[in-house]
Formats: structure tokens, C-alpha cells, sequence
């Protein structure tokens, strides 16, 4: 056994708990047993004793039923509008939780806790106004009577006869910093009720005479005086325990077994009291025997209820399925140390329990070392319940095929008869018979042997075609057969529910496997949405949508059905509190009930990273604990999924920014070092002019001035690029096209470069047909530049450098070759890299960026830009141009003039 | 000297150079320059300073800057055309074709594109006093000389080295056009409203292909044409050898 006190997981837990605690505001309950006591009065009282201490105090809520003196004491404080509701036609108040929290005051009075709020209110209850104010760090008093107590409920409907509607989960009790009861003796409170002091509501009136009784009043009394003692010993708790560290802990928890829904609120209940009395944790267990779960969903459905019930109680609700249900109690019992069992006591008749055992004694016998307590259960509460359910609607036709069946028996034993001894005849029946009860069920196969019995009788025992027996025998044979189809038929029930329950599971596991799956392969947010989305809507047969916030934490609709929010986005607020709480609200939940759908949180490791919404076909299959559940676990590994697609992003960026850094670099170093080589050159020289002076022979001057200007003009060169560049990367480069003649483009370019061609043949050769090509002219022109100023460079002077085009279906190419070295193998892609310079190349020159922009410009174009080498020798450089559309048409010259000039002829003659 | 015989161009007086400009080391080259090739010179630093002088001085040319500090060059030669048909030549960057463009449009008559050479400069500087010693007078010579190019504008005729080339009359009249202002550049606009008429000064494909066509007749090797020269997005000039 573990011992709480050593167990590091529990010690955080209380840490936490505790630093939450300090965060929250203080909550304190005025406690009584009775209407009439003076609650308000008490809290109005010390209310009155803190605002002196300069405590800032809002009364929310004060009940002063017209009483002059409680009254008299909400004069002085601070008092909080109500908000007015319409209702069906009535005006309610109710009180503003948004102005509290907006008004933030350090102490808050909001007089009776169990009150249930006007409809269309955030939460169904007081007390959860509470919890939020609480959660906003204001302190609140409040009032509570005994009656109101959850765990009480059955205590008081006994004591009174009245059935209280309104009740506060123990949890809300058990969490106040203080509890001070208000009391009064019983006589005292019936003098002021004589008196007429005491508020009833007048509806009530009738009932309340009855409740205002001497016995019940001390009864009643003492439950509100055993309550909080009940809470003192909690408080007391954590200290004894410190003092008694070395002592065995009591150990041991308790389950409570849920069966029958006529028992089970009162089994929880009594439960609850078990385990806070004996202080150890508790489970409700509810054991779904298989092979009846058809025909039962009404019953299951009131059962999640029970359950969630439970678990506001304080327990944790579990729903297991089996064969035995004594056999998975026992199980569960050994696996999570429990040391009591609480079960109802058996309400079925005796005879069945001869025949099928009793689930008590089973227990009983079975459990060993643990104690099994077995508790009333036949209180008639409000909950009608359906005395026997229905096993499983057999339909007309099941019979009919078994009365068939029995036919065809009879058909195949008349003719076996001749052959036959009368024994195996009768084992025709019983195949029959088999064979009804695994396919149709439990009724037919009874049917079917008892009209085999009367068939067999009838046909082939003498006397023939009449009913009697005269061997007791066939007794045997009828009792056999009889107990062959109830046991064939209740056995292939189970296994049919059994496999429907693996198939349903199997649905399940396979829906959650292929869920993580699916996520894990998405990293872009919008398909892992929609794959959650898709997922959700199978497992659930239900609608769904996601919100995500964006950077000021407001939601959004991602993914799924928008309408899910109501009509105009009505219940996107739901979902903003969802996703701000981390909690679940809306549709079957008791916050925001009143929404389309349910809505949870996708929690992730690092809190909420959005909201789940849902709307089922049926809500309360949904709100299953072991449905719950899966929906959770559905919400999370999304959850999961979206935080690591955000941390998939992050690397990203992280990685594209140190690539942007190592090119930052590259290009800082790469600029530096070719902007301040002729930068150094122009200096030099610039200075052994002006040092120099006249001693300088004219032939060195005049070097010295051809370097200052061949390295200004590389500069210029450089410079340009680097603005080309940046103009390419920035976007700002803009593609005007107009219909050219490349032969021009190509005259500019070759004029541009000048002299730097001197001494190189540059042969163009441009096909007759090509006309004009759609391109922007200045960037063209810079892109043959650049691309001959490369042949340039990377070639021996002299040798030739050749510009050609081509035209092809929808685009131009054009080339520009050379009979250098070529291409290092391998290197044709590289070459148009930024920075990228041939290794060995050690000449003056380029940055590196004139084909890298050569290609960014002829890509802009919609082109693209090959490097290669020739065959024979040289590199070569294409791109291609596209050519979309006509280009446009010239109004033809003089018909005479064309005619009267051969343009052939002169052309011929021009380049000659 | 040749220079000499240049910058008296207008009279005996040496041609006077308004220069317009506000980086200091640029002024201080051109200073040097073009009192050395024998110009009178005198500069401004801003736009406003240089209107000033532009009509208290009277300059022959002006040189201007298109990035001045205090207002845009653009808006100095349109001030200047509004009274003064003074020669205008703007000194601009590459990659700025639009303002080129735009300079020329609003009256400038031709640029350089920065960093020029200084004989680049000179070439266009003369060119521009050229048209300038001419404005107010007719412009129809009787025959026009470019280089080995010579057009009889009496017989509508073109000759290159004294052989006759048979141009169609829109070629012979875009080739004239060029040649009356040998040596600046002129935009498209300004050569299709010349040669087609207003109507056509958006058409430059008309002027591509025509371009393209007296290449061929003119030119030895019209992809690396000697006279018909193409700024890329601006315009043509005729170069005179």
C-alpha cells in the first residue's frame, strides 16, 4: 500500500491546489438549518464588521423578504443593480455576474447558493457564478441551508417529505474557507415563525407547514450540525495526518456499484457519505452486462446521469462491460485497491435468483478481503423507472421461420422414417431446433422445441396423430430439448452482443488510431483541422466545429460547421469562455446549457489551443462518461497535434531565418570584400597621383589613371547588380511587356558593352521569320548583357562569342555561347546560385549575381534559363521567352513603295 | 584646338554652362572639365538657385541634376520651358528610364546616365549646343550629314558611302527625323507623333519594326548597328562619328 503522505505526485498536487487556493478568492458559507434562522441577517452583521476594517464590499444579491430589520443593515453598502431578464413574458431580476467581475470588489455578498438562475443566464447555477467570482480573486459570502445540501438530498426528503429541487454539489461545501452556522434552537424559530418572521414562499406554504415542526427542526438541526462537523474533521484532516505520518493509512478505496436505475441515485449518495466519513476516495462503477444491452438505451441513458452525478459528488465514474458482472467488479476492485464495495440490495425474485445467482452473494463470497456493504435501494424517488425492459423485440417473422423450420424437420424425419430408428429422427429436431436458436434468437428457439416435442409426439411416437405419450421417456427428450435451445440461444446472444460491443470498440479504437494517425502526417494547421473535424463527425455522428484564437486570444472559426455557433454567431461567446476557462460549456453541461452545441477546449501541454464544438444526434449519448471521454481524448490529441504544428512552424521560421543569416553573411563578406578591392585600387592610385606628382614618368601616370577608371567602372558595375538584386528579391522588379525586336535588344546590349568587346567576334544570328517577341527591353537588354558579360569573363580573350534564337511553338529561345572552358560537370544549377563563382576563377569581375539575375529576370518573364555545355567545346546559356497572343498589326505602307524597294536584296547587301 | 573651336560655337564668345547639381564632387569634376574643354561655367546647388541663374545669366546650356534637394528636376525643366527654350541636358541614374523619359517629354533635350565619362558628356553637350545655336532658325538644310549617311532632302533621297539606299517613304521620313537632331536621343512619343502624327505616339511596335527595317538597309551589321542606336526604354539617336 502507498502511503499518501510519501507519494511525491499527491504532495505536488496539495501545492498546487494550495497556490491556487492563495490566487482565489476566499469563500466563506453562512450556514443554517432552517429558513427563519437568520442568515442574511448574520452575514449582513459581519459584512457591516469588515467594511468597517475598510474592507471594499457589493452586495450582489441580499434576500431581505421584507423583514425592516435585515434591511436596515444593507443601508451603508454598496448595492449592485439587478439585471432584468425577460422570461416568457415576466420580468425577472437576476443578479449581473458581468458587472461583478467588471465592479471587481475584494469581498462580494450573493445571498443563497442553491438559487437557480433566470434562463438564458451564463450558468444554470448561483453557485457557478460563484466559482467564477471566486476564479476572479473576489471573496463571496453566501447562505446556505441544510436542505440544499446534495449528499443531504435523501436525508431531508426522509426527515420532511419534501423533495428539494434546488441543491448544491458537496464540492461547493467542501471548498469554502470557512462555514459559520447560524443556529437557532427549535423553539426560538418556531416563536419567530408564529411572529410571521420567518419568509415562505406562498406556493410553498403547505408543504412548509409540515416542515416547520419541533422533530423535524432538530433533526434537521442536527444534519446541519453534522455537516459541518463533518467539514471541521476535513479541515482537520491535512494536520493529523502530518502528525500521524508513521501510522498505516486507512487505506483502501471505495467503489459503489450501479445497477439497477431505481437504486442508483441513493446508492451514490450514500456512498459519497461512506466515503467522506471514512475519508478515502471513491468510484462509481457501473458494469454494462453484455448480451442486454439492446432495448436498454433509455436505461443507460438515465444511468450516464447517475454517473454524472457521481462525478460532481466528488467520484470518479467508470463504465465497464462484461459477461459477469460480478466477475469485472471483482477485477476492477484488486486493480485499483479498493477495500469496500457498496451495492443495492437485489430486487429481483427469489426464483430468479436460484436460477441465475445473485450478484450479492457472488460478492459476497468472492470479494475475500474486502467488505461488501449492501444498501437499500427502493426509496421511490423522482425519476420514474421502467420495471423490466424489454430483452429484445423479436419480430412476427423470426416465429414463422421457426415454425418452418420445425415444418422441414418434420418433412426430413417423415422420410427418415422408414430407415431410421426413432432416436435419430430425433436428432433431425434437435438440429432444428440448433439451428433457430443461433440464428433467430431466445423465442423462436423455444418455440421451436417445444413444437418439435409436440411435432416428434405427434408424427412418430405411437399412438400416430394423437398428443399422447405413453413413454415417460419423451419427457426426457422434450426437457433436453428444451434446455439445448435456452442455452444454444442465450449463448449465441451473448456472442452476438459481444462481437456487436468488440465491433463497437473496435470502431472506436480504429476512429482514435486513425485520428493520430492522420495527425501526425499533417503539419499545415488547415488540413489537420479538417482531418480532426472529419474524424469527430464519424466517431460521434454528430456536427463539428473548431475555433482557434488568434493573437488576442479571440476565437474563430477554423474548421467544420459555422452554424454550429447559432444563427449570427450567437454562441461564439461560449466558445470565448470556453476557451478562457478550459472548461466545457453549452449544449448538456450546466454552463451556458442553452447553446446549439457542446463546446470543450482542446487542451493541450500548454492550456487551452482551442475549442471543440459538437452538436450530436443524441446529447446524452455524448455526455457517457466513456463517450465523454473519447471526445476528450479526441479534443486533445488535436490539441497535441495543433501545438506541434506550431512548433513544426516555429523550426521553420527559425531555420529560414538562419538561412536568411548565413546569406546575410555571405553576402556581407562577398560585398565587402568585392566593393573594397576596387575601392583599394581607385585609392592606391588616386594617391600615387596626387604624392607622385610631376616625378611620376607620363607613361605611369597614365596607367595609374586607366586603373582608377577600370575599377570605378567595375564598381559601377557591382553596384548595379547588387540594385538588381535587390529590386528582383523585393518584387519590385515589374514585367512590362511590349512587342520588340530582339535583334534591337541585342544591339543595345552589345552597345552597352562597348569596348569592353574588343577584339572578340560576336556573331548574332536571329532566324528571317522571327518578328516581334513580347518582353520588356530593359531587362531583356540586361539579361544579354549580363549573359555576355559572363562569356566575357570566363573565356579567352579573343575567342568568339555567338548569340542565337529559335523560335518554337509559344516561345522564343535565345542563346548565347561561347568556346571557353565550360561548365564544370555537375556545377550547371549551382551557376546560377547567388555568389556562386567558378572555383578556379580568380579574375576580376563579378559578384556572383549576373546569371543569378539573368535567370530571375527571364523567370519573371515567364520563361526559364538552362546552363550546359556545347559538344563540341564551350558553354552555353539559353532562356526561353514566352510568346502568347498576335502580335500586333501594322497598317501596311504604300502598296507601290513596298514593291518599288527589294528589302531582301538590301538586306543581303547590308550584311555584306 | 578642336575643344576651342567647339565652345565658341555661339559667336566668339566661349559657350556659357549653367550647371545644375548639388553633389560637390560631381561639381567639382565638371568644373574642372568643362573649363578645361574651354566653356564659360557657372553652378547652382539647388533648383531654385539655378532658375535664378538660368535668367539672370542667361546660360547657352544647362546641365541638370534630377535629384536636387529641394525640388524635383522634372519641375525645374518644366519652370525653364515655360519662358526659356534654353538646352536642357539631365544627368539621371540607370534603372530610372520613367523620369528619362519624362525629363525629355517636358522639354529636356537629351542625358547621361550617371556615371558617364566625361567624353560622353561633351558629346552630348555639343549635340544639344548644336540644336540650340539652330532653334529660331529653319531646320530644313537642303541635304543632311551623319557620318557616311548623307540625305537629299530636296530629292527625298539617301545615300550611304555615295551609294543609293531606297528607303519607303515612313523610313525615309523616321530616318530624317533622327538625322535633323543628330546625336540626341529621342523618345518614342516625340518620333511616332513626328513620323505617324499624334494619333500613333502609344504605337512603338510601329517604330520597332520600322527601326528594325532601316537597320537592315542602313546598317553593316544590324545587330550591332553604328548609327541607329537604341536607349533601351527611351527612345533612338543617331550617332554622329
Amino acid at each position: 500500500m502507498r502511503d499518501p503522505k510519501r507519494d511525491p505526485e499527491a504532495i505536488l498536487t496539495q501545492l498546487r491546489q494550495a497556490q491556487e487556493r492563495e490566487s482565489q478568492g476566499k469563500f466563506k458559507i453562512f450556514f443554517g438549518a432552517a429558513a427563519g434562522v437568520g442568515k442574511t441577517y448574520a452575514m449582513l452583521v459581519e459584512a457591516h464588521d469588515r467594511k468597517r476594517a475598510g474592507v471594499d464590499i457589493v452586495v450582489g444579491v441580499a434576500e431581505t423578504h421584507g423583514r425592516a430589520e435585515t434591511a436596515a443593515l444593507l443601508e451603508g453598502l454598496e448595492t449592485l443593480p439587478l439585471r432584468e431578464v425577460e422570461y416568457r413574458g415576466t420580468r425577472l431580476s437576476e443578479f449581473d455576474l458581468d458587472a461583478a467581475l467588471a465592479r471587481k470588489p475584494k469581498l462580494l455578498l450573493l445571498d443563497e447558493l442553491a438559487h437557480t438562475n433566470a434562463p438564458g443566464s451564463r450558468h444554470a447555477k448561483r453557485w457557478q457564478d460563484i466559482e467564477e467570482l471566486l476564479a476572479a480573486g473576489i471573496d463571496v459570502y453566501t447562505t446556505l441551508n441544510v436542505q440544499h445540501v446534495e449528499s443531504l438530498w435523501d436525508a431531508v426528503a426522509e426527515i420532511t417529505g419534501v423533495l428539494v429541487r434546488e441543491t448544491v454539489p458537496d464540492s461547493m461545501i467542501d471548498r469554502a474557507d470557512e462555514i459559520k452556522i447560524v443556529d437557532l434552537p427549535p423553539d426560538d424559530l418556531l416563536q419567530r415563525l408564529r411572529e410571521g418572521k420567518v419568509y415562505i414562499a406562498p406556493q410553498i406554504e403547505r408543504a412548509m407547514e409540515n416542515f416547520f415542526r419541533k422533530d423535524k427542526l432538530i433533526a434537521l438541526r442536527e444534519l446541519a450540525l453534522r455537516r459541518t462537523a463533518e467539514r471541521v474533521d476535513a479541515q482537520m484532516e491535512p494536520y493529523r495526518r502530518a502528525q500521524e505520518r508513521h501510522r498505516a493509512p486507512s487505506g483502501g478505496r471505495l467503489l459503489v456499484c450501479i445497477g439497477s436505475p431505481a437504486t442508483a441515485p441513493r446508492l451514490v449518495r450514500a456512498a459519497r457519505r461512506m466515503a467522506s466519513s471514512l475519508k478515502v476516495p471513491w468510484t462509481a462503477l457501473y458494469v454494462q452486462r453484455q448480451g442486454r444491452s439492446q432495448g436498454a438505451q433509455k436505461d443507460e441513458e438515465y444511468l450516464s446521469d447517475v454517473l454524472s452525478f457521481a462525478e460532481e459528488l466528488g467520484a470518479d465514474a467508470v463504465v465497464l462491460s462484461g459477461l459477469r458482472i460480478s466477475d469485472e467488479i471483482l477485477a476492477y476492485a484488486r486493480e485499483h485497491n479498493v477495500s469496500r464495495i457498496v451495492i443495492g440490495k437485489p430486487s429481483r425474485p427469489r426464483w430468479q435468483e436460484i436460477l441465475f445467482g445473485s450478484l450479492a452473494n457472488s460478492l459476497i463470497r468472492e470479494s475475500r478481503e474486502m467488505d461488501v456493504y449492501v444498501i437499500r435501494g427502493d426509496v421511490g424517488d423522482e425519476h420514474d423507472t421502467p420495471k423490466s425492459i424489454p430483452n429484445e423485440r423479436p419480430r412476427g417473422a423470426t416465429y414463422i421461420r421457426s415454425l418452418v423450420t420445425v415444418g422441414v424437420c418434420s418433412l426430413v424425419a417423415w422420410f427418415m422414417k422408414p430407415y431410421f430408428d426413432l432416436s435419430n429422427l430425433i436428432m433431425v429436431y434437435l438440429l432444428g431446433v440448433m439451428l433457430v436458436a443461433v440464428s433467430l434468437g431466445r423465442g423462436p428457439a423455444i418455440l421451436a422445441s417445444v413444437l418439435s416435442v409436440f411435432a416428434f409426439d405427434f408424427f412418430f411416437v405411437p399412438p400416430f396423430f394423437t398428443f399422447g405419450v405413453s413413454d415417460t421417456q419423451y419427457l426426457v427428450t422434450f426437457s433436453v430439448m428444451l434446455a439445448a435451445a435456452l442455452v444454444i440461444s442465450t449463448m449465441a446472444a451473448r456472442l452476438r452482443t459481444q462481437t456487436q460491443a468488440a465491433r463497437d470498440r473496435e470502431r472506436r479504437t480504429a476512429a482514435l488510431y486513425k485520428l493520430s494517425r492522420d495527425l501526425a502526417g499533417r503539419q499545415n494547421v488547415d488540413e489537420l483541422l479538417s482531418t480532426a473535424v472529419e474524424t469527430v463527425q464519424d466517431i460521434f455522428s454528430s456536427r463539428v466545429v473548431i475555433l482557434l484564437p488568434d493573437t488576442n486570444s479571440r476565437v474563430g472559426v477554423r474548421a467544420g460547421d459555422e452554424s454550429l455557433l447559432g444563427p449570427g454567431g450567437h454562441d461564439h461567446g461560449v466558445a470565448q469562455w470556453v476557451f478562457d476557462r478550459g472548461e466545457p460549456a453549452g449544449l448538456g453541461t450546466q454552463t451556458l446549457p442553452a447553446a446549439q452545441a457542446l463546446f470543450i477546449p482542446l487542451k493541450g501541454s500548454r492550456g487551452a489551443a482551442g475549442v471543440l464544438g459538437v452538436r450530436p444526434a443524441s446529447v446524452r449519448a455524448l455526455l457517457r462518461p466513456d463517450q465523454f471521454r473519447l471526445l476528450e481524448t479526441c479534443a486533445s490529441q488535436t490539441a497535441l497535434a495543433l501545438e506541434r504544428a506550431e512548433l513544426a512552424a516555429q523550426a521553420e521560421r527559425s531555420r529560414i531565418q538562419i538561412e536568411a543569416e548565413r546569406l546575410r553573411n555571405t553576402l556581407l563578406s562577398s560585398v565587402s570584400h568585392d566593393l573594397r578591392t576596387p575601392l583599394a585600387g581607385i585609392t592606391g592610385a588616386a594617391s600615387s597621383l596626387l604624392e607622385g606628382d610631376d616625378k611620376l614618368p607620363p607613361e605611369t601616370r597614365r596607367e595609374l589613371v586607366e586603373s582608377i577608371g577600370e575599377e570605378a567602372a567595375r564598381l559601377n558595375r557591382l553596384v548595379g547588380n547588387l540594385l538588381d538584386m535587390t529590386r528582383l528579391e523585393s518584387g519590385e522588379l515589374k514585367v512590362q511587356k511590349e512587342w520588340h525586336s530582339l535583334e534591337e535588344v541585342i544591339g543595345a546590349a552589345l552597345e552597352r558593352l562597348g569596348p569592353r568587346l574588343d577584339g572578340r567576334s560576336i556573331e548574332v544570328t536571329l532566324p528571317d521569320e522571327l518578328g516581334l517577341v513580347p518582353l520588356d527591353d530593359v531587362l531583356i537588354e540586361q539579361v544579354m548583357f549580363n549573359l555576355v558579360e559572363n562569356a566575357l569573363k570566363y573565356t579567352p580573350a579573343g575567342s568568339p562569342i555567338e548569340i542565337r534564337a529559335e523560335s518554337a511553338p509559344g516561345e522564343v529561345w535565345v542563346e548565347v555561347a561561347d568556346r571557353g572552358p565550360g561548365i564544370p560537370p555537375g556545377e550547371e544549377q549551382r551557376v546560377f546560385e547567388k555568389f556562386y563563382r567558378f572555383r578556379e576563377a580568380n579574375r576580376p569581375g563579378g559578384i556572383g549575381l549576373g546569371l543569378t539575375i539573368a535567370r530571375g529576370i527571364a523567370e519573371a518573364h515567364g520563361g526559364q534559363m538552362t546552363a550546359g555545355n556545347r559538344p563540341d567545346g564551350g558553354a552555353r546559356f539559353r532562356f526561353s521567352l514566352p510568346v502568347e497572343g498576335e502580335p500586333p498589326r501594322l497598317e501596311p505602307e504604300v502598296k507601290q513603295a513596298e514593291a518599288d524597294i527589294p528589302r531582301g536584296a538590301d538586306a543581303a547587301d547590308g550584311r555584306g | 584646338m578642336r575643344q576651342t573651336a567647339e565652345a565658341e560655337s555661339q559667336g566668339s564668345q566661349p559657350a556659357l554652362i549653367l550647371v545644375i547639381e548639388d553633389e560637390l564632387q560631381i561639381l567639382r569634376f565638371l568644373r574642372a572639365a568643362l573649363t578645361s574643354h574651354g566653356f564659360r561655367y557657372v553652378e547652382a546647388t539647388t533648383g531654385e538657385e539655378g532658375l535664378r541663374q538660368a535668367a539672370t545669366r542667361a546660360p547657352d546650356l544647362i546641365v541638370l541634376d534630377l535629384g536636387l534637394p529641394d525640388q524635383d528636376g522634372l519641375e525645374v525643366t518644366r519652370r525653364l520651358r515655360e519662358w526659356s527654350a534654353v538646352p536642357i541636358v539631365v544627368l539621371s541614374a540607370r534603372g530610372k528610364e520613367r523620369d528619362k523619359i519624362t525629363a525629355l517629354d517636358a522639354g529636356a533635350d537629351d542625358y547621361v546616365t550617371k556615371p558617364f565619362a566625361i567624353g560622353e558628356l561633351m558629346a552630348r553637350l555639343r549635340a544639344a549646343l548644336r540644336h540650340g545655336a539652330r532653334a529660331g532658325q529653319d531646320p530644313g538644310e537642303e541635304t543632311l550629314e551623319v557620318g557616311n549617311l548623307r540625305m537629299d532632302r530636296v530629292r527625298r533621297l539617301v545615300f550611304r558611302d555615295g551609294a543609293e539606299v531606297r528607303l519607303t517613304p515612313i523610313e525615309y521620313k523616321l530616318l530624317v527625323a533622327l538625322a535633323k537632331y543628330p546625336g540626341r536621343v529621342l523618345t518614342h512619343a516625340q518620333l511616332l507623333r513626328q513620323v505617324w502624327g499624334p494619333g500613333y505616339a502609344r504605337q512603338t511596335h510601329y517604330l520597332r519594326v520600322y527601326m528594325a527595317q532601316l537597320r537592315h538597309k542602313l546598317e553593316v551589321d544590324p545587330a550591332r548597328p553604328r548609327y541607329l542606336i537604341t536607349e533601351p526604354g527611351v527612345g533612338y539617336r543617331l550617332r554622329e562619328e
